[in-house]
């Protein structure tokens, strides 16, 4: 990561009007665009838009052409440029070749891709923005912090400032009266040049319809005042029918600003009269630029499904903190990552990419259905393809992708204690558990990993003949804040044949069998969330197995890049778990459940590794995450809770894995509210704790508020107890109440669960 | 159930557009040359309000119009509607679930009068809002093998007056285009239609 990037985070972060501008945002946001979704079907809605540009991306040379053919058949000129320097080429000369000496320009992002101000300034033509934004910014000297609001940056104060030099006179931050001004200035503006630029949102192929959708009206002016129009258009904004426009324009205004329709929504197709009389000099530019190599990728083809509407940078709480400079280029936030990488250059796209936390949230509300993190990961997988790892990080991989060595070195970690040693191997070891971070307390290796308390377990029942099992795991600290304490017995190491814990016969039913995936997590730091899973189990008769094969998930690596370290980790879990003859395998972890789920086949499939498939499937199948699987059997009547508690109230943080990956959040709390838990939903339950597995080792500046802003959001609710189903988000929310000295408990739905069974 | 026009007032109105409802082209008349009368009050300008061509002007006396409000004029031009304060225009469509004002505007003086005064005043046919944006399309949608030729040149939708909130997200109205967007339906335009 280069200096000058953790240099332009530190700034933004410590920008309180930058932050606090997109914070308040943020949160209106998140209202506004709920309200006028009301009563429409998104998933259907995004689907349909996917399909229509999706199948367009398919299509880009035979659209642009019948765009050609209809707009020129209407009397507009149409120009297909293959980069960026024949768009500003024929623009110049058509400006000096009509004596244009002013242009009006309204928003344009794709004019912005190509820097077209700058090249026509260097010739001496002076280009005005109007739209106010984009005007303040120009005056400012600046780049646009967000696609759609592009001064969103800047306080009234600094407006007023940046006004007051342009008219020379000193202007108060009434805001009103700062508009009014603006108003003034570029009417002047709009009646004076010879030229309106314009961009266009969607572009229809069977009519030669340009759409352009404003708010301020500025785009109206640009194409009707100046004698010439010119029309910047990316050749993804083109769709095949009129009918098209339909979906598109439902959901830009809803998804960009939370508006049903935008003030202005224009349609042109082929010149329309001048003042004069005369007929509009119509030029329409269908820019190409990367977009047909990026159609041609498998993977990066959906991104041309963007709408260019900007809720992923919207609901995303790293965009939220840093704003739109640190991305560096023309685009931010999410899919401005992927478009610089495609639009740039893979390699621009290498520090930015690390932005991402992987939280899931923008791909939630994309309306083009794009898989944003998705298509960030394929980034980093490529670029560690291209450049490598880090000397650090493959020296970390080359641990994580042995399991003995990796185990050991864990083992032997949790001898050194706290504090970790700074400089030692503990440091890089797992990532997770590496490196200090001060926002928040890290736990401490468990002195007993949970796999040894297992062991324990089934050595102490065999000796103790039909005791319930459960009883030395929980001893080892389910009720411990910490698992440093947790009970040691000396024969923990003894070896016992691969034979699983006993159940109790449940009522009525054979016993089950289910493998527990540990995950590192739960196996060396947070046993105790271990041993409640399998008391749960246990009580619901059930019988639990712990495969001792079992590995990391691969997370890590996935996340990391490292393709092929994440598929060591697959395929060694795979033999490990399918080994066992086990109905299910269940997680407690949502990253790991989701990871054995789904992205082992992912991982294989990226590899071409399509041989592993099968098994990748048939271990899927029986993944489940331990809330759904203890829900479910609640509802079957094979696990009783105990009757009649009043256990006060408690509130629910929503892990990203958990509620975006798995889709789960139902389960968890009516498992809590059974037990006799009141719950009171905190803001923004769902948003990012800012662990992000190794995210907040490697991005501490941006962690360290997400977490400030979930633990404020906590303490809202006045519960003295937040539940989650993460043991990452739990390390991470604990270590941070810890830090403040805050009264409230973490606990795993898992360990609360564990209390309540009968 | 509310009624097409209960829809489309109750939506423009929560994007700040006025909207009236007269039974008939002459009430709908009184109320439009009143308020121009008003907002003009004793300012003797040329050009205060500009009215572009329209079906609703049909059968009426343009001279006897300019009586009732001196600043009114037809005569729409770069340079009038610059001016003027108030820019009258008649609207082709109107969409009931966005509050929606839809106007071929090719005529290049459509665009003049409901762009440059900082007033529109937009003459729309109460039986003339459609439900929604498809069906306000599907006017405008090329019919295969049908002969229809698809979208007028410059086809308008206005929503509401010109806003921005590009300054600390603060809403602001009027910026390029009308601050104040008032909206005339008439159930029987009668002669205008």
């Amino acid at each position: 990561m280069s200096t000058a990037f953790k240099e332009s985070i530190d700034k933004a972060i410590h920008d309180s009007n930058l932050t606090g501008a997109l914070g308040r945002f943020s949160e209106a946001y998140r209202e506004g665009r709920a309200k006028a979704y009301e009563g429409i079907d998104f998933e259907a809605l995004r689907t349909e838009i996917a399909a229509v540009k999706g199948g367009a991306a398919t299509h880009l040379d035979e659209l642009a052409e019948e765009f050609k053919k209809n707009a020129e058949a209407h009397g507009a000129k149409v120009f297909r440029a293959s980069n960026p320097g024949q768009v500003n080429d024929y623009i110049l000369k058509l400006a000096k070749a009509n004596g244009v000496e002013l242009i009006v320009k309204s928003k344009s992002m794709a004019s912005e891709e190509i820097h077209l101000n700058k090249h026509l300034e260097a010739q001496g033509i002076q280009v005005s923005e109007t739209d106010l934004g984009e005007w303040i910014i120009q005056l400012a000297g600046q780049r646009p912090s967000h696609i759609v609001m592009p001064a969103i940056h800047l306080t009234r104060e600094e407006v007023a400032e940046i006004f007051s030099k342009e008219v020379n006179e000193r202007l108060s931050s009434d805001i009103p009266r700062l508009v009014k001004i603006a108003r003034c200035e570029l009417r002047e503006k709009f009646l004076k040049a010879g030229m309106g630029i314009s961009g266009a949102n969607i572009a229809v192929a069977e009519t030669g319809t340009l759409v352009i959708v404003t708010n301020e009206g500025n785009a109206r002016l640009a194409t009707t005042l100046p004698k010439i129009h010119v029309a910047i258009v990316g050749v993804e904004k083109l769709v095949p029918a009129f009918t098209d426009v339909v979906p598109i324009l439902k959901a830009l205004p809803r998804s960009a600003t939370g508006q049903l329709l935008t003030s202005y929504v224009t349609m042109i197709t082929g010149p329309a009269p001048n003042t004069d009389g005369s007929l509009k000099d119509l030029h329409i530019i269908l820019m190409d630029s990367h977009r047909t190599e990026m159609a041609g990728d498998p993977k990066f083809k959906q991104a041309l499904q963007c709408i260019r509407c900007g809720s992923c940078l919207n609901v995303c709480p790293v965009y939220r903190l840093t704003g739109g400079h640190v991305f560096g280029k023309v685009y931010m936030g999410g899919i401005g990552t992927i478009l610089t990488a495609w639009f740039d250059a893979l390699k621009e796209s290498e520090d930015i990419q690390s932005l991402c936390i992987q939280c899931g949230n923008c791909k939630e509300v994309c309306p083009g259905n794009i898989d944003i993190p998705d298509l960030i990961l394929e980034l980093r997988r490529r670029l560690v393809k291209d450049e490598g790892q880090s000397l650090k990080e493959q020296a970390i991989f080359a641990v994580v992708n042995n399991r003995r060595v990796f185990h050991a070195m864990l083992r032997s970690a949790s001898l050194l204690q706290r504090p970790f040693e700074k400089d030692g191997f503990i440091r890089h070891l797992p990532l997770f558990l590496s490196g200090m971070a001060d926002f928040r307390s890290l736990p401490a290796v468990a002195p007993k990993p949970f796999r040894d308390i297992f062991a324990v377990g089934r050595t102490s029942r065999s000796a103790r003949g039909l005791q319930a099992p459960q009883t030395s795991l929980e001893q080892t600290g389910a009720e411990t804040t910490s698992p440093g304490q947790a009970g040691v017995e000396k024969d923990a190491k003894k070896s016992v044949p691969e034979r699983a814990l006993e159940s109790p016969r449940g009522p009525g039913g054979p016993p089950h069998r289910a493998a527990f995936f540990a995950g590192c997590l739960i196996d060396f730091a947070y046993p105790e969330m271990g041993a409640a899973v399998v008391k749960v189990l246990n009580k619901a008769g059930i019988e639990v197995i712990f495969p001792e094969e079992q590995t990391c998930c691969g997370a890590p690596a996935r996340y990391s890049g490292a393709y092929e370290v994440a598929a060591k980790n697959a395929t060694d879990n795979i033999d490990a778990l399918l080994k066992q003859h086990v109905r299910w395998v269940v997680s407690a972890c949502p990253t790991c459940t989701g990871a054995l789920k789904n992205e082992f086949a992912a991982t294989f499939e990226s590899l071409g590794m399509i041989g592993q498939l099968p098994r990748a499937a048939e271990l899927a199948a029986k993944v489940v995450d331990f809330s759904s699987f203890v829900k479910a059997l609640v509802d079957e009547g094979r696990l009783k809770l105990k009757p009649g508690m009043d256990l006060g109230k408690i509130t629910y943080h929503d892990s990203c894995h958990m509620k975006r990956t798995l889709r789960v959040d139902r389960q968890p709390r009516e498992l809590l509210q059974l037990a006799g838990y009141e719950l009171v939903e905190m803001k923004e339950s769902d948003t990012c704790c800012g662990m992000g597995g190794s995210y907040s080792l490697k991005m501490p500046e941006i962690s360290a508020p997400i977490l400030a802003r979930k633990l404020m959001n906590i303490e809202a609710t006045g519960a003295p107890l937040v539940a989650m189903d993460c043991p990452g988000c739990a390390m991470q929310i604990r270590g941070g109440l810890d830090k403040q000295g805050s009264p409230i408990r973490v606990r795993h739905t898992a360990e609360l669960i564990a209390e309540m069974v009968e | 159930m509310p009624t097409p026009f209960e829809c489309f007032a109750a939506r423009a109105q929560a994007v700040s557009a006025e909207v009236h409802r007269f039974p008939a082209r002459t009430e709908a008349l009184d109320f439009v040359l009143n308020l121009v009368r008003t907002l003009e009050g004793d300012r003797l300008q040329p050009s205060f309000a500009v009215w572009a061509a329209c079906p609703f002007l049909e059968g009426l006396n343009e001279a006897e119009l300019t009586e009732r409000a001196p600043g009114l004029t037809f005569h729409v031009t770069r340079g009038s509607a610059s001016a003027a304060a108030v820019g009258i225009s008649q609207i082709d469509l109107a969409i009931a679930d966005t509050g929606t004002l839809v106007q071929n505007a090719t005529s290049v003086e459509q665009r003049l009068v409901s762009m440059l005064p900082p007033i529109h005043i937009a003459i729309v046919e109460t039986g003339a809002i459609v439900p929604d944006l498809p069906a306000a399309l599907s006017r405008f949608s090329p019919q295969r093998g049908r002969g229809a030729d698809g979208p007028p040149p410059y086809l308008s939708f206005i929503t509401g007056p010109s806003r921005t909130a590009d300054i600390e997200r603060v809403l602001t109205i009027g910026v390029h285009g009308p601050e104040r967007l008032v909206i005339v339906c008439v159930d029987d335009l009668g002669g205008g239609q």
